[in-house]
């Protein structure tokens, strides 16, 4: 699924990476704890998350995470913007709790990170 | 672990220093991606790194990350100066963790650092004085 696909469903506003949206999402990983993250995320599944910090961001860079949705409507500050531009990551804020916006994407047939 | 025509570099990380903290990792998995190591491997010790480096900002006073690559494999030894790890052993365990709220509002401190280094290296040593500081060597092999 393209990240323009998601912002769809997920009802986003584009933060960073308006030029990006044909990112192709093929997993979704949604964890606000960013060592849970590192320890479960596959590489190219897209991060949700509660968690709107610089170390989203560097997580995402970390784990070889194409974008980042932050949930329930959080807003990143501008430094964490800044990161991400200076990144090249992709973010996206929906106003859905995370459960919500998981619950979406798998609908539409976007798997978990689950199993080797 | 030293070799002759070895590439080498250093690092500086400083403790409590969490809107820099992530960026030596960054910068590690840079300089891999450069001289064409595979994007798996650099995913590991990205990782790995990441982790060491983020111990370092929430436990300790300040701490040195050095590079290493040989043809066979990526070696990274994380010093600190900081408390020590007291039992190494329990530290290890997945979930135990001694981090504080504000860690944990940063996302850290679910006590999986110290695993996932283990999950992504080929060979995890650590040596703690208590009151001292604390040595971790990762080493992940091509
Ligand atoms: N460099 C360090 N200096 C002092 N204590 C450390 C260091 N690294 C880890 N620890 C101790 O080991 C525990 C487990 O570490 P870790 O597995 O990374 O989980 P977390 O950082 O989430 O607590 C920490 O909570 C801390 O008590
Ligand atoms: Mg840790």
């Amino acid at each position: 699924m393209k990240l323009e696909e998601v912002k769809r469903i997920l009802e986003c506003e584009v933060i960073t990476g308006h030029d990006r949206l044909d990112t192709e999402i093929k997993m979704v990983c949604g964890c606000d704890l960013m060592s849970d993250v590192l320890a479960f995320i596959k590489a190219d599944a897209l991060l949700l998350t509660g968690l709107v910090n610089r170390q989203a961001i560097r997580t995402a860079g970390v784990a070889d995470v194409p974008a980042v949705v932050f949930v329930r409507g959080k807003r990143p500050d501008e430094e964490t913007v800044a990161l991400a531009e200076e990144k090249g990551l992709p973010i996206l804020v929906t106003n859905l709790l995370l459960y919500e916006a998981c619950g979406r994407l798998y609908s539409q047939g976007v798997p978990g990170c689950e199993g080797r | 672990m030293t070799e002759e025509g070895a590439f080498r570099r250093n690092f500086e990380v400083l403790g409590e220093d969490f809107y820099n903290a992530g960026r030596v990792s960054t910068e590690i998995k840079e300089i891999l991606q450069q001289v064409g190591v595979a994007a798996t491997t650099v995913r590991r010790v990205a990782i790995a790194a990441y982790e060491a480096e983020m111990n370092v900002v929430m436990y300790a006073r300040r701490g040195t990350v050095c590079l290493e690559l040989t043809p066979e494999l990526v070696h990274l030894l994380v010093r600190d100066e900081g408390p020590g790890i007291e039992d190494i052993e329990l530290a290890m365990q997945e979930g135990y963790s001694t981090a504080t709220e504000r860690m944990r509002e940063m996302g850290f401190g679910a006590g999986m650092g110290l695993p996932n280094i283990q999950k992504n290296s080929d060979r995890l040593v650590i040596h703690s004085t208590a009151g001292v500081g604390t040595e971790v060597e990762i080493e992940v092999r091509f």
